[in-house]
């Protein structure tokens, strides 16, 4: 197959990893690939079958883009953005769906990029920090969160923004006790959220498209 | 995370056949509990069946009720208009629970089978009847301040997390399922089971058995509702203890049917049909609220530390019972 990579090597690290691990795994793949596809075969499944180390074809639209990629069924759709695209504008905080900084638009809904797999959206659109902006002009709701100072360390802002949006969409900032509410799957630990909230309600009052 | 092989369905029974034939494999839908338990290593299955591209997701009125479609999503479920007119109970329950984002990923389904939150389930140094059979409960002489005070074991304390399923309980919906052996229906009281001594199963659901729809039948209760969650702060927190109250009553102010249930207090979510009855031909009032919970907490035990649930879990379900009457 090919060359061993060097241990210490200058190469791409994720590259040696993926040498490696083609090699020291061949023999189980070699033994388990044509097993799985004959079993989804005969259980009429689609045919995207992924083995431990196999990827799994993926074509989806992202801020507009089609990207037609393979990726490991373990990658979550954060991981995926971030480490294959290296679209990092969408945050890891606890990885866990706990503080929503991995917020995304999956066809227009906003859910928690860490806690499903980047397999699972074949055929979908996201759309993620990178793409509210048109071109060099702010999206409202970013110009809204500068205007209003609604951040400190700035790191669970991408996913605020994307909430916020999101908030503003679906009717949901009609108070404030509804923006805070319906803003509670992102935390800040800065504890930007006065600011949040009013950046939001500037946004929702100055009646611009969202 | 282990590895696994993912596979996507087309067709609900090949679903089912592959996670039937193979203990390892589970069916994922939105994958908001699943995918954290298989990042910690709570879960560790080899499989994966994507059954979200199965058609699995209308909410329609039929001739005896509403069906929801195991895959509906909770925000659908939650926005639905025939679900606000029919059993607005429903959609309070499910907009008390999580946050916009999970409840843009969560379906019904999933919901009803997310697993326990307590701390010991999840850490894995710890031991746990329900996610090792024989291990011990940790929360049992432990730290136990969000544990159940009813129907608990020796082996099992952990309380079921989902605000929906308190709903649904009190609303006698059922769960339509599909296996192996062909179609079923579980009335929902039945489909939770209490710990006993096999904690390490949160429902009577058998093998390869796939839930496709929740059924809810017509109801009085579409207007004297209300579902009282209490948790550590104000929202995107699991229940202390949450109470779901659905009034039928009539131009005397007299209560005609009541249903009730509690969530956070057990393995499942927990129905409180001898304090339904107690309300029945009573008027809604403050005392009447307060005899049905009186005779709801019968039976309750409390541990070291949750203790004031005994106290929280009446004073919550007379707040349910105020507000839904003044509805």
């Amino acid at each position: 197959m090919t060359k061993h990579p060097e241990p210490d090597g200058p190469a791409n690290h994720d590259e040696n990893r993926r040498t490696f691990l083609k090699q020291s795994s061949l023999f189980t793949a070699l033994a388990l690939v044509p097993g799985t596809v004959v079993e989804a075969a005969a259980a009429k499944l689609d045919e995207r079958v992924a083995d431990a180390f196999e990827k799994v074809p993926l074509s989806l639209k992202i801020n507009g883009v089609k990207h037609k990629v393979t990726v490991e069924p373990r990658a979550t759709l954060l991981d995926f953005l971030r480490e294959q695209l290296h679209l990092t504008g969408t945050k890891k905080g606890c990885d866990y769906g706990q503080c929503g900084a991995c917020t995304v638009h999956v066809d227009g809904q906003r859910v928690n990029s860490c806690l499903s797999f980047a397999v699972m959206h074949d055929g979908q659109e996201i759309t993620t920090i990178e793409g509210l902006a048109d071109g060099d002009k702010l999206h409202p709701m970013q110009a809204a969160f500068v205007k209003h100072d609604g951040f400190q360390c700035g790191y669970c802002t991408p996913g605020q923004i994307m909430s916020a949006v999101a908030c503003v969409r679906e009717g949901r900032a009609g108070s404030e006790g509804e923006i805070r509410e319906y803003m509670s799957g992102n935390i800040c630990r800065c504890g930007a959220y006065a600011n949040i909230v009013a950046a939001i309600q500037d946004v929702k009052d100055g009646g611009q498209k969202v | 995370m282990n590895q696994f092989q993912y596979v996507r369905a087309t067709k609900a029974q090949a679903a089912i056949d592959v996670v039937a034939k193979d203990p390892n494999a589970k069916f994922i839908a939105g994958g908001t509990n699943l995918v954290d338990l298989m990042k910690r290593g709570v879960v560790t299955p080899q499989k994966l069946v994507d059954i979200n591209r199965l058609p699995l997701a209308k909410i329609e009125t039929t001739g005896t009720g509403l069906r929801l479609g195991a895959l509906a999503l909770n925000s659908t479920v939650a926005n639905d208009a025939q679900v606000r007119a029919q059993h607005p109970l429903l959609a309070l329950a499910l907009n008390a629970g999580a946050s916009p984002q999970l409840r843009n990923m969560a379906t019904v389904g999933g919901n009803m089978l997310q697993r326990t939150r307590c701390t010991y389930f999840y850490d894995l140094t710890m031991p746990c009847n329900k996610r090792q059979p024989g291990s011990g409960c940790g929360a049992l002489e432990g730290i136990n301040r969000m544990h159940a005070i009813f129907g608990a074991s020796s082996t099992c304390i952990a309380v079921h997390p989902s605000d929906m399923s308190v709903a649904l309980v009190a609303l006698d919906a059922t769960v339509l399922v599909s296996g192996p052996k062909g179609d079923r229906r579980i009335p929902f009281g039945d489909f939770h089971r209490l710990p006993g001594d096999t904690p390490e199963k949160d429902t009577n659901l058998e093998a390869g058995e796939l839930i496709t729809a929740v059924e809810l039948p017509a109801s009085p209760f579409t207007k004297h509702v209300h579902y009282q969650k209490v948790r550590e702060r104000a929202s995107y927190a699991f229940a202390l203890v949450s109470a779901a109250a659905a009034l039928d009553i009539d131009g005397n102010n007299t209560i005609k049917a009541a249903r009730l249930a509690l969530g956070g207090v057990a393995h499942k979510p927990w129905r409180l049909t001898a304090a339904e009855q107690v309300l029945v031909g009573k008027p809604a009032t403050e005392e009447s609220f307060r005899q049905a919970a009186t005779v709801a907490m019968q039976g309750a035990k409390a541990f070291k530390h949750n203790e004031y649930k005994l106290r929280l879990a009446p004073n919550t379900l007379v707040q349910a019972l105020k507000t839904a009457a003044a509805a």
